[in-house]
C-alpha cells in the first residue's frame, strides 16, 4: 500500500537525489553523452520541488501527471519526455485511486515503463535506463508474489537496477547520442540508468520511512 | 497555408532559421520553438506545443527538428493536440528544410507536397 502521502514523499526524496547526485550524473554523462544529465534532472525535479506545496490537496493521480507535465518543459534533455511520460502513465494507471495497493503500484511502475520503451523506442541491452528499470521491476514482481512487504520488495528492486547499472558498463550504447560513440562507450555506465537506480533507492527510502 | 514549427536545442538557432525562411517566403506562417523557456539549451514540450497552436490551420502543420530529445519532444507535442492527424514530424536537415518549406507552403502547396520537399531537402546537393 502507498498512500498519497507516501508517494509526495517519495517524490521529495528523489528531487534531493537529483540534487545531490548532480554532478555524478552530469560526469557520466559527460564521458559518453552530452554532459548534462545531472544538470537536466536536476533542473527539472528542481521545478517539480517547486511546486510540491501546491500538491497537498491533489490527488496521486494529478501529482503524478504534475511531475510528468513539470519534467517535460524543464528538463530540456531526453530525460525529460521519458521520465516525463513515464510519470504520466504512472498517473494514468492511479486514476480514482485513494491508495495505491502493492499490485497498484506494481502496475504504475509497468505502466512507467511501458511509456518509456514507447518513447524511446528502445529494448533492454542498450545501454539505456531501461537497463535498470526492467530487472528492478521485475524483482520487485517477484518479491511481491513471495508475499514480501513493498520495502524488502524495493531494496530487491533497487539491488538488480544497480546490478543493470553496472550491466551498462559491459554494452555498447546503440541509442541516444552516446550511440555516436560505438564501441569506445564500452566500460563507461549509463547516466539513465543510474539516474533510474535511485530512483528506486528514493521509493526504497519512501516505503521504509512509511513502515511498509 | 501549412505552418511550419522549427525545434531546435538552441533559441538561436530556431529563431535563426525563422528569420532565414521568413527572408525568402515572407507570408510563411513559421513558429520557431528552440530551448528552454529561460534560453538554456534543450527542447521543451510546452514550447513545441504553443509553436504548432501558433501556426496551426486545417491544412496542417511540418515539424522541422535538430536532433536527439527534439524528437521525442515534439512527438509528444503532437500528441497533446487532439486533432493531430495533419501534424507532421519530418525526418529532415533544419535549415534547408526551414527554407524549402516555407517557399512550398508560402505558394499555397498542400501538406503532402510539403512533406515531400521536406523529404528531398535531405539529398540536396549544396555543389
Amino acid at each position: 500500500m502507498a498512500t498519497k502521502a507516501e508517494v509526495l514523499n517519495f517524490v521529495r526524496i528523489y528531487v534531493d537525489k537529483m540534487a545531490e547526485h548532480r554532478q555524478e550524473l552530469t560526469d557520466l554523462d559527460q564521458a559518453i553523452g552530452d554532459g548534462d544529465h545531472g544538470i537536466n534532472m536536476n533542473r527539472g525535479f528542481k521545478a517539480v520541488d517547486e511546486k510540491l506545496l501546491t500538491f497537498a490537496d491533489k490527488t496521486i493521480e494529478e501529482i503524478l501527471n504534475a511531475v510528468g507535465m513539470t519534467l517535460v518543459s524543464t528538463v530540456g534533455g531526453a530525460s525529460g519526455p521519458l521520465y516525463g511520460t513515464a510519470f504520466l502513465r504512472a498517473g494514468a494507471s492511479a486514476k480514482g485511486k485513494e491508495a495505491l495497493s502493492d499490485q497498484d503500484v506494481i502496475l504504475a511502475f509497468d505502466e512507467g515503463v511501458g511509456g518509456i520503451q514507447y518513447r524511446g523506442k528502445a529494448v533492454k541491452g542498450e545501454k539505456t535506463i531501461l537497463d535498470s528499470m526492467l530487472p528492478a521491476i521485475d524483482a520487485m514482481k517477484k518479491s511481491i508474489g513471495e508475499g514480501k512487504s513493498m520495502t524488502v520488495a524495493l531494496e530487491e528492486a533497487e539491488k538488480a537496477a544497480w546490478a543493470g547499472v553496472e550491466y551498462t558498463k559491459t554494452i555498447i550504447a546503440t541509442k541516444g547520442r552516446a550511440s555516436y560513440l560505438g564501441e569506445r562507450s564500452i566500460g563507461h555506465q549509463d547516466p539513465g540508468a543510474t539516474s533510474m537506480a535511485y530512483l528506486f533507492q528514493a521509493a526504497k527510502e519512501a516505503a521504509q520511512k512509511a513502515g511498509k | 497555408m501549412v505552418g511550419i514549427v522549427i525545434v531546435s536545442h538552441s533559441q538561436k538557432i530556431a529563431e535563426g532559421a525563422r528569420e532565414l525562411a521568413l527572408q525568402m517566403a515572407p507570408s510563411a506562417k513559421i513558429a520557431s520553438a528552440g530551448g528552454m523557456k529561460n534560453g538554456d539549451i534543450g527542447t521543451d514540450v510546452e514550447k513545441i506545443f504553443a509553436g504548432i497552436k501558433e501556426v496551426k490551420s486545417d491544412e496542417g502543420v511540418v515539424i522541422l527538428v535538430d536532433l536527439g530529445s527534439a524528437v521525442m519532444s515534439s512527438e509528444m507535442a503532437i500528441e497533446m493536440i487532439s486533432d493531430n492527424e495533419n501534424i507532421i514530424l519530418v525526418d529532415s536537415p533544419l535549415v534547408e528544410g526551414a527554407i524549402f518549406s516555407a517557399v512550398e507552403a508560402s505558394i499555397g502547396s498542400p501538406l503532402a507536397k510539403v512533406v515531400e520537399v521536406l523529404k528531398g531537402a535531405k539529398n540536396y546537393k549544396k555543389f
